[in-house]
């Protein structure tokens, strides 16, 4: 499947050869997210045509060798799956027309990265290469994010066929270096390049595939696509030559240098492959069209022999045992397909004639040896020369250490791979040595299209032959050739000499574990683990906050009339002072501040009376009700008295806090009040609720229907409540806490009547009372003061009411629907109204509404708008009965008394009837 | 005294005494304190309707003015949320003093432990 894929994709991909390649640039887009400007829009131009090639090309013989690679017990589906994923992430990286599009495709390679290289996670290796390499790539990701939004808001367009026509308007903006810098952080990191590099030798962990596919031909390029990419607007400037130039001759000779003194197969290419990506990246950095070249010239030559290399490195691997450069020698006469294969790779990757290599090294060494840096001529031909000669060293040193010299005896007996594992090696091979051999019929019209598409302007003329005569780029080849074979020759002694280098991995996660510790002390230094502590910060940056937006505003007082208040009033609001005060300090008597909370209650209830709220007022009272109820049944199984726990400093500063943030909330509303409100919304309101909801109570209207979609979210949120009250408690008769609770119950005075006659026969008279008032608040809740909301309380405190009365059990049994099926119809019915309106293709919840006229009861009106209030009512009745009844519950079954068969204690008419 | 001035006030009131108990150290007067601190955002949210006396938002032609309805929509839901959110808070808290024989918020023990 995955081999079919690959190849019909690449069969497109050739059939678009011609128009690509032709100039012609092939574009197709969708609007995604227009509002942020994000298009799916994807383009094939030369460089992406390059670029899907090398993924699509070497992808296929990738996964050919993979299928003989993996053993057989390996888990395949994932692999592959993994792998396909990772594939067309990187092709949508090289195809996007849209910046933001390729910031997501790129963080895609990251994590389809991390999991490849992650896939044996049972290797604690594997799974810090993996994570090193999602940390380092995933920071880059951000900051070329960061870059491309500002490179966008320069260009004002986030496309990137409009962005790279503005070279001269981006390189003006004060934002160019920002967004250069942000834009280069993503590329130094994805390509391995100095200071970034350490992840890639580490991500070396991953199956051989995956290193010869993500972390040498592909992946690791992306960064230097982007470059290219980007070229024709970033380039030409100081700070690019400077940046990057450096940073890829740097991270070149340093890489070559690491590269040599490796033990490990893998380990030399990876770090051979972060010089590679360093001298792609210095020719990119130099800033000319020929430099620039020479880079895409040098693309394809080190992908084909890298990934032949690794291909290479995992044959040995696979049929000797071993990696490592100690355990491993004399191979050539064991598997000699293998080693000739290992042996014209490799001398394309020193660089030596007639390869592809060496054409790509003396272009290269070419536009070194006329570069100029920091004022001196020398500097970058010398670096570039000494990179070159390590790089022959480190060929020279895999070859012939490899599959030369004395046999070494292998863990496993060594013979040569099945086709499966060196065929798809040898196509590359094939293409390294044509490269070299033909270049110009070869690459010659695909060279000069790419180049032309990188450096914005016409294609170049482009002459590749191997002899270009006795230049210097020749002279330094030869140097680079002889000082390379003297490395060679004297590794051992170098590596005795090599001063011990800091290491990247060390520094990296010396830097992680800082970070670790520092953000785990600041959690400690301003929360955990005090609760106290936390909401004492909170409290504190809120009045702050307030204080600074205070600061040199307006005056408190605005100029609206104000309404003078009656002596009623005056009474309710110095009762609610006094309440609140009152539960302030007498907190600490549990039962009283009850009494005293709900007078708070009651007062503000009065309140929303008096205020034009009776929706508000209805409410209130009826969840004040449910509310005090509610902390009875806790109060009833938690301490009673509290004894002080807290030093009067603390209650001071407590205070004073209190005192500020009390301050400040009632300025706030002093300052709203005092203000004239803009009417547009409340007009809106008014005007719209009878014609388009259907109701006079614009409250109701409101709450059914213009926002309706916001009560549904409630009532599933109090839903959700109703439903951790009972997980909460349901299992409570268990462990330390059932244990607690029986001991509570042991020392409990018990009232002999439990279940008094009045009480139960008072219940019995008001439920159907009670019914009926909710019922009625329900229907009229539409057009008058009401609905589902208070009619759900209602309901709820008339069923409670019974439970007070004859007990959790007896009720429990007669009643024919559990609360969470309450709570689950309640949803279902208000989610069903809402569909229903879909169907009818209109939006979710837009109420439909019609009038009605019976004999007797006159005119009346249906509305769908009542389905869904019913919805509301069922859920309320559902959680507050789930939480009452499931409080009352915990407290009965640790009294562990007999289940009650009767209503009441006492019954006159039983009696009666037994003599 | 003017009803915004009360209405103000009330809210101060409130919210100190709502913050005063959500610092305390035992369970049941944080729950007291939310319980507190509902009621004063609540009457705040409500007083960005502003205030009006006998303009109750059910609509009438013949009406002479109207209070804006929707904080009182906002309100009405919120009051319910937040019973929804005091139930949660009440049995969370005694679910943990259940569980570890202590009803401060610290999960700190009084004195002694009762060997449970």
């Amino acid at each position: 499947m995955a081999l079919a894929g690959t190849t019909t994709a690449l069969a497109v991909l050739l059939s678009l050869a011609p128009a690509a390649l032709g100039g012609q640039v092939t574009q197709a887009s969708i609007a995604w997210v227009p509002a942020l400007d994000l298009n799916a829009s994807l383009f094939l131009d030369p460089l992406g045509f390059l670029f899907a090639g090398l993924i699509l090309g070497i992808g296929l013989l990738v996964m050919i060798y993979a299928r003989s690679y993996l053993g057989r017990c390996e888990d395949w589906g994932r692999f592959f799956v993994v792998l396909l994923l990772f594939q067309g992430a990187m092709l949508g990286i090289v195809l996007s027309n849209n910046v933001l599009l390729l910031v997501v495709f790129w963080e895609l390679t990251s994590l389809t990265s991390f999991l490849l290289i992650g896939y044996w996670g049972e290797r604690a290796e594997s799974r810090r290469g993996a994570r090193m390499a999602l940390v380092v790539t995933g920071a880059g990701g951000l900051s070329l994010l960061g870059g491309l939004l500002m490179l966008g808001s320069i260009a004002g367009s986030y496309e990137l066929t409009e962005i790279l026509g503005q070279r001269e308007a981006i390189q003006a903006s004060p934002l160019y270096l920002p967004s250069l810098l942000l834009i280069l952080g993503g590329c130094f990191t994805k390509s391995a390049q100095f200071p970034f590099h350490f992840w890639l030798p580490q991500a070396m962990a991953a199956p051989t595939p995956v290193s010869a596919y993500l972390h040498s031909a592909t992946m690791v390029k992306a960064g230097v696509f982007l470059l290219a990419r980007l070229w024709p607007v970033l380039a030409g400037t100081e700070e690019w030559f400077v940046i990057v130039a450096s940073a890829g001759l740097v991270t070149m000779v340093l890489g070559a240098a690491v590269a040599l003194f490796q033990d490990d197969l893998k380990g030399l290419l990876a770090y051979s492959t972060v010089s590679h990506l360093g001298l792609l990246t210095m020719l990119l950095g130099f800033g000319t069209p020929e430099a620039a070249i020479v880079a895409v010239l040098h693309i394809i030559n080190h992908a084909a022999f890298k990934a032949a290399l690794f291909m290479n490195a995992g044959i040995v691997d696979h049929e000797t045992g071993t990696r490592n450069f100690r355990h491993l020698g004399g191979l050539m006469g064991l598997m000699p397909i293998a080693g000739m294969l290992a042996l014209l790779a490799g001398a394309s990757m020193a660089g030596l004639p007639p390869f592809g290599g060496f054409l790509s090294k003396e272009l290269m060494l070419e536009e070194a040896a006329h570069t100029v840096w920091g004022g001196s001529d020398w500097v970058v031909p010398a670096l570039a020369t000494l990179g070159a000669a390590l790089s022959v060293a480190y060929s020279l040193r895999y070859v012939g250490h490899v599959y030369f010299g004395p046999q070494v005896s292998t863990p496993k007996p060594a013979h040569d791979a099945p086709l499966g594992l060196w065929g798809p090696s040898a196509v590359l091979v094939a293409v390294a040595v044509l490269a070299g051999i033909i270049p110009q019929t070869l690459l010659g019209s695909l060279v000069s299209a790419v180049a032309g598409a990188v450096t914005g302007g016409p294609a170049p003329y482009l002459s590749l032959k191997l002899w270009h005569g006795v230049t210097p780029a020749l002279l330094l080849s030869l140097l680079a050739v002889g000082l390379g074979l003297m490395a060679f020759g004297a590794v051992g002694a170098l590596s005795r000499l090599r001063p011990p280098l800091p290491e990247a991995r060390r520094i990296f996660d010396a830097t992680l574990d800082g970070a670790v510790r520092g953000s785990r002390q600041l959690t400690q230094a301003i929360h955990a683990p005090s609760l106290q502590r936390t909401l004492a910060a909170l409290f504190a940056v809120a009045v702050a906050l307030a204080a600074a937006a205070w600061t040199g505003g307006e005056p408190v007082t605005g100029g609206r009339a104000q309404i003078s208040a009656s002596f009623p009033a005056v009474v309710v609001w110095l009762a609610l002072l006094a309440a609140t005060t009152a539960v302030v300090a007498l907190h600490r008597q549990r039962f009283l501040a009850l009494v005293l909370i709900s007078v708070v209650g009651l007062g503000v209830s009065l309140g929303f009376v008096h205020l034009s709220a009776p929706d508000l007022a209805l409410t209130q009272i009826s969840v004040e009700v449910v509310t005090i109820l509610l902390m009875l049944l806790a109060l009833n199984l938690l301490p009673k008295d509290s004894p002080p726990l807290d030093q009067a400093p603390r209650r001071w500063k407590d205070a004073a806090l209190a005192l500020a943030g009390g301050g400040a909330a009632g300025l706030g509303a002093w300052a709203i009040l005092t203000r004239g409100a803009d009417t547009a919304l409340p007009d809106y309101y008014w005007a719209n609720a009878y014609p388009g909801g259907g109701g006079t109570n614009v409250v109701n209207v409101i709450l059914v229907d213009f926002r309706g979609f916001d009560t549904f979210g409630e009532i599933i949120v109090l839903g959700i409540a109703g439903l951790a009250i009972f997980a909460l408690l349901d299992t409570t008769a268990r462990g330390a806490a059932g244990r607690r609770l029986a001991r509570w119950a042991e020392g409990l005075p018990q009232s002999p009547e439990r279940h008094p006659m009045m009480l139960v026969v008072a219940s019995r008279l008001m439920l159907p009372l009670a019914i009926v008032v909710g019922i009625f608040l329900f229907l009229r809740g539409h057009n008058s003061p009401g609905g589902g909301f208070i009619a759900g309380l209602v309901f709820s405190i008339a069923l409670l009411v019974q439970y007070m009365a004859s007990g959790w059990d007896w009720t429990q049994q007669r009643r024919r629907l559990p609360d969470y099926a309450l709570i689950g119809s309640g949803i279902l019915a208000a989610a069903l109204t809402g569909l229903g309106a879909v169907l009818l293709g209109l939006p979710f919840l837009t109420t439909g509404f019609d009038y009605f006229t019976l004999p007797v009861v006159g005119e009346f009106e249906l509305a769908t708008a009542m389905l869904f209030d019913t919805g509301v009512a069922l859920t309320v009745v559902g959680a507050v009965l789930m939480a009452l009844a499931q409080l009352a519950r915990a407290a009965q079954r640790a009294e562990q008394e007999p289940t009650n068969r009767e209503p009441m204690d006492i019954d006159p008419s039983r009696e009666g009837a037994a003599p | 005294m003017s009803l915004e001035f009360l209405v103000a006030s009330a809210v101060a009131a409130l919210t100190a005494a709502g913050i005063y108990l959500t610092l305390r150290a035992r369970t049941f007067s944080v729950v007291l304190g939310l319980a507190m601190l509902s009621y004063a955002v609540n009457v705040f949210l409500f007083a960005t309707g502003r205030l009006s006396v006998d303009r109750p938002p059910i609509f009438d032609k013949a009406a002479e003015g109207y209070t804006d309805p929707l904080p009182q929509a906002l309100v009405l839901t919120a009051i319910v949320i937040s019973f929804g959110m005091t139930a949660l808070v009440v049995v969370l808290s005694l679910r943990s003093y259940l569980e570890t024989g202590t009803d401060q918020v610290d999960g700190r023990r009084d004195g002694p432990e009762d060997g449970a």
